[in-house]
């Protein structure tokens, strides 16, 4: 394990590396001043322009300044929004918590839609219900998120009135923001209307999460189905069958649990396509996460925004990434022998 | 199949456990009525720049700040727009026209919130302080902004007010430079709010006076909560306000620049209220939902060169006011959401003659005209249309399309001209063009902002007065009409002049537009107003018939 845990590490601090190369040489690449461009500092006048040289050590090498830059951004300066002025770290951390709040509902929803779905689908391999299930995963993998959004909006909100169209709770409810995500400060909040806020924010955050869910929830279908499959031809289930077991018992005690390791190795993997959904459905659902305000500022040309905003968006999905194969790790002490990250 | 029973035992629980989770989500939705019963959301179309209204010419900021959370010492009757008593319960002007005396009412009491509490209510020093701020260069509340209330400037607020008393606690008298009969329009307007000396001098002591246009204390019947930058505006009741008002709890405005986003939240029952709904048939269509509108105070019209050929002459412009078919121009170019004019003057003014008739449209005549004008045969003739769109005037091109088709019918054909905006209006200034479709805002509803800007010699000189049409008979009556305030002496001066108008021709009025809101229909009462933003503090959420 402990090898594994190097290895892992190995490939994170490279490919932080490679990150934080790319964002830095951004500012070179993107039209205007690098200097105005890393700092964010758009009216700042010549005084103002000459300390911010100096502390990013601007008369320094090439190499001096991408170290002063990793310092800064480790340390939490991300520089300003040049449309807003307002300090990066502050809008990232207000906005990246709805974002992993949305994506973590939805990934629990295709999982649990999802998986068990393709098990079935397994169960009954090559009948008619195999079929449904399949065709029906890849109508849903196939349609665009952005039509399913629009189309949800236009049934759910507009026509059937179930749910809002926008937004992460209803403005009327104050929440005071302690740990950033909605649910949970509702639920530490003191207010009157804790139930009623709670149950808005509920309502508001099953639509757009229903929508991202859908392509994974389709992935996780074939997943399943195939591990299923996998599992079932294995000899131990043979053996299993042997013994006298039910088919029933056979699935509940021997092929389910067998099956979930391998698909907890592609939560990972999903979890990086779901997030790119999920920015997707920020903008038509007007949530107010990280994948809409990126969006935004790259209509603004807000370079700093844009990144810091990939840089923190990337070492995110890469840290979920490497979690998820720690988990499989864990639980399936086969994959710690493995010698190369994926 | 035994060896089945159990599995699909497993996938009918599973079924089942989904459709109940589905179903309980749903009903959840229905539970959260009180807090949201309890208040009015008003979907906004943009950002606020400042919460002082002396310091902004912009609707919208007007439209989320100026009636939700201040007053002024006197207010227009939204029904008529004649002025009516607010802060002043009553006022004095002397036989000159040079001294105006306001009596205060003695119970209005400021904004109580989390960085002021206020002491005394609303007197006399409050009066000075608010508009001494405008007048007096050396006050720090006026260098706090620069000196820029740019509406005050406009008007030249400086150069007609020579100073400002208190007699006593509650009577302010405002002595002028010149009688003007528009200095009561001024104080009527939203940018003429009362501010909070008590504030104010908290404010100096702590050297922070940049605070108060950003926390606002005003006597309105809204005070300040939050402002979360481009997403919302929360203002709570104000407990004390002394009108009476609605029972909401708070007013929160919700940010929505996306046009159809903003329709959808009316739709999907999330706002109670949408500035201007980017479609009106969904609104239309939905009976829970009611489309209101008001005719704004401005004027779209062909203006006519009279300064040179074809258009010097009086009976070509008859001609051609009598081809053109009004009413196609409003469903095409307005789709029917517009009034068509009949003068410069819209209808909804109280110094609207009522009498005031079309000009006709009649294409035998028009021809009749033109051949008495002398153009047997017709003539060749430019329309200039404005490269840009506005209010009055969505799009000048069609409009001028249109023109020139109906004209075609008389035997005048027509040059379209458009050139890049400010060219445009270089080259109009210079008086390069015969006809110019063109239109005009009011700022106040004071009728001689529409005549003055538009008709006057003085205006053509150096103004916006495109017609450079100089009648002195006009004039006169403008300046008889300013220099009394007996609303009725003032009306039969603007019905002379709107007769004089309609007469000459200088220009033809085409159409004013109106202004747009959707609203929920448990919402009852006027919010809207033909200029000068939205009263929140006039309309009630009524909770039967509402989820």
């Amino acid at each position: 394990m402990l090898i594994f845990t190097l290895r892992r590490l190995n490939l994170f601090i490279f490919t932080i590396f490679l990150l934080t190369v790319l964002s830095f040489s951004l500012a070179f690449l993107f039209p205007g001043d690098a200097l105005v461009n890393i700092s964010g500092q758009v009216s700042a006048n010549q005084e103002v322009l000459a300390e911010l040289a100096q502390s990013y050590g601007k008369d320094q090498s090439i190499f001096n300044q991408y170290v002063i830059y990793v310092g800064k951004v480790f340390s939490g300066d991300f520089g300003v929004s040049m449309i807003s002025d307002l300090p990066l770290l502050d809008v990232i951390s207000t906005l990246l918590p709805a974002t992993v709040e949305l994506s973590l509902v939805a990934l629990l929803i295709a999982m649990v839609l999802g998986i068990p779905i393709g098990f079935i689908a397994a169960i009954r391999h090559r009948k008619n219900s195999d079929n449904i299930i399949l065709s029906i995963a890849m109508i849903g993998y196939s349609v665009p998120v952005f039509w399913v959004g629009l189309m949800a909006i236009q049934l759910f909100s507009i026509e059937l009135s179930m749910f809002p169209s926008a937004g992460q709770i209803s403005p009327v409810y104050e929440i005071e923001r302690q740990y950033g995500i909605l649910l949970i400060d509702i639920l530490l909040s003191d207010s009157n209307y804790k139930w009623q806020a709670f149950s808005d924010a509920t309502s508001h955050l099953i639509l757009p999460a229903a929508v991202i869910a859908l392509a994974p929830a389709t992935i996780f279908i074939r997943l399943a189905r195939t591990a299923m499959l996998e599992v079932l031809e294995t000899p131990y289930i043979r053996a299993a069958k042997a013994k006298g077991l039910s088919f029933a018992q056979v699935v509940y005690s021997h092929a389910i649990r067998n099956a979930l390791i391998m698909i907890v190795r592609h939560i990972g993997l999903q979890f990086a396509n779901l997030i790119t959904i999920a920015m997707i459905t920020e903008v038509i659902f007007s949530w107010p996460g990280i994948g809409r305000w990126l969006i935004e500022s790259i209509y603004q040309r807000d370079y700093t925004a844009i990144q810091i905003g990939l840089l923190v968006l990337s070492s995110f999905i890469f840290i979920v990434h490497i979690l998820s194969d720690f988990l499989y790790a864990a639980l399936n002490p086969l994959a710690r022998g493995k010698k190369y990250g994926s | 199949m035994k060896k089945n029973r159990r599995l699909i035992h497993f996938q009918l629980s599973y079924t089942w456990a989904i459709a109940t989770c589905l179903l309980l989500i749903g009903c959840s939705t229905d539970e959260d009525i009180s807090l949201r019963e309890k208040s009015i959301i008003y979907c906004s179309e943009g950002s606020p720049e400042s919460f002082n209204p002396q310091t902004v010419t912009s609707g919208t900021t007007i439209d989320a700040i100026a009636n939700q959370l201040y007053n002024r010492l006197i207010t227009y009757n939204t029904e008529d727009n004649s002025i009516v008593p607010a802060i002043a319960k009553s006022w004095h002007v002397t036989r000159d026209g040079k001294k105006v005396t306001f009596y205060l009412r003695k119970d209005i009491p400021f904004h109580q919130t989390r960085y002021f509490t206020p002491t005394r209510g609303l007197n006399a020093d409050d009066v000075l302080f608010s508009f001494n701020r405008i007048l007096d260069k050396e006050s720090k509340y006026h260098q706090v902004v620069a000196g820029n209330f740019p509406y005050f400037q406009n008007v030249n607020f400086g150069g007609l007010v020579n100073k400002i008393e208190k007699i006593n606690d509650y009577t302010v008298r405002f002595s002028l430079n010149y009688p003007d009969a528009s200095f009561l329009a001024h104080l009527a307007s939203t940018y003429a709010v009362i501010l909070s000396k008590e504030y104010a001098d908290q404010l100096s002591l702590a050297s922070n006076e940049k605070q108060i246009d950003q926390l606002p204390i005003g006597t309105g019947p809204y005070k300040y909560q939050e402002y979360k930058t481009g997403s919302l505006i929360r203002y709570y009741k104000h407990p004390d306000y002394w009108q009476e008002t609605n029972d909401a709890q708070q007013v929160v405005f919700d940010i929505t620049p996306n046009n159809s986003g903003r329709l959808a939240k009316l739709l999907a029952g999330e706002c109670d209220l949408v500035a201007y709904p980017i479609a009106h048939q969904p609104i239309i269509n939905n009976p829970n939902l009611t489309l209101e509108s008001v005719t704004s105070l401005n004027v779209a019209y062909l203006g006519f060169n009279t300064a040179k050929p074809p258009f010097n002459n009086k009976m070509v412009r008859r001609a051609v006011a009598h081809a053109i078919n009004k009413k196609a121009i409003i469903d095409a170019v307005y789709f029917g959401r517009a009034e068509a004019a009949t003068s410069v003057l819209p209808q909804s003014s109280w110094a609207y003659d009522n009498s005031l008739t079309h000009h006709m449209y009649d294409p035998e005549l028009a021809k009749q005209l033109l051949t008495q004008a002398g153009y047997p045969n017709g003539l060749t003739i430019d329309v200039w249309a404005m490269p840009v769109r506005r209010a009055y005037n969505p799009d000048a091109l069609t409009m001028a399309k249109l023109i020139q088709s109906d004209l075609q019918q008389i035997g005048i054909s027509v040059n379209i001209i458009s050139y890049e905006w400010v060219t445009f209006l270089r080259r109009l200034s210079k008086g390069e063009h015969q006809s110019v479709l063109l239109g005009w805002s009011a700022d106040h509803p004071d009728p001689d902002n529409f005549f003055s800007p538009l008709l006057s010699c003085a205006s053509a000189e150096t103004g916006s007065n495109r017609a450079f049409w100089c009648n002195q008979a006009f004039d006169d009556i403008l300046s008889d009409a300013l220099s009394t305030t007996n609303p009725n002496q003032r009306k039969a001066f603007y019905s002379q002049a709107m007769a004089i108008v309609k007469e000459e021709i200088p220009l033809f009025p085409i159409a004013h537009s109106k202004r747009y809101q959707g609203k929920a229909n448990y919402i009852s009462g006027k919010s809207l107003d033909a200029f000068g933003g939205i009263h929140l503090g006039n309309i009630q959420r009524n909770v039967e018939g509402g989820e």
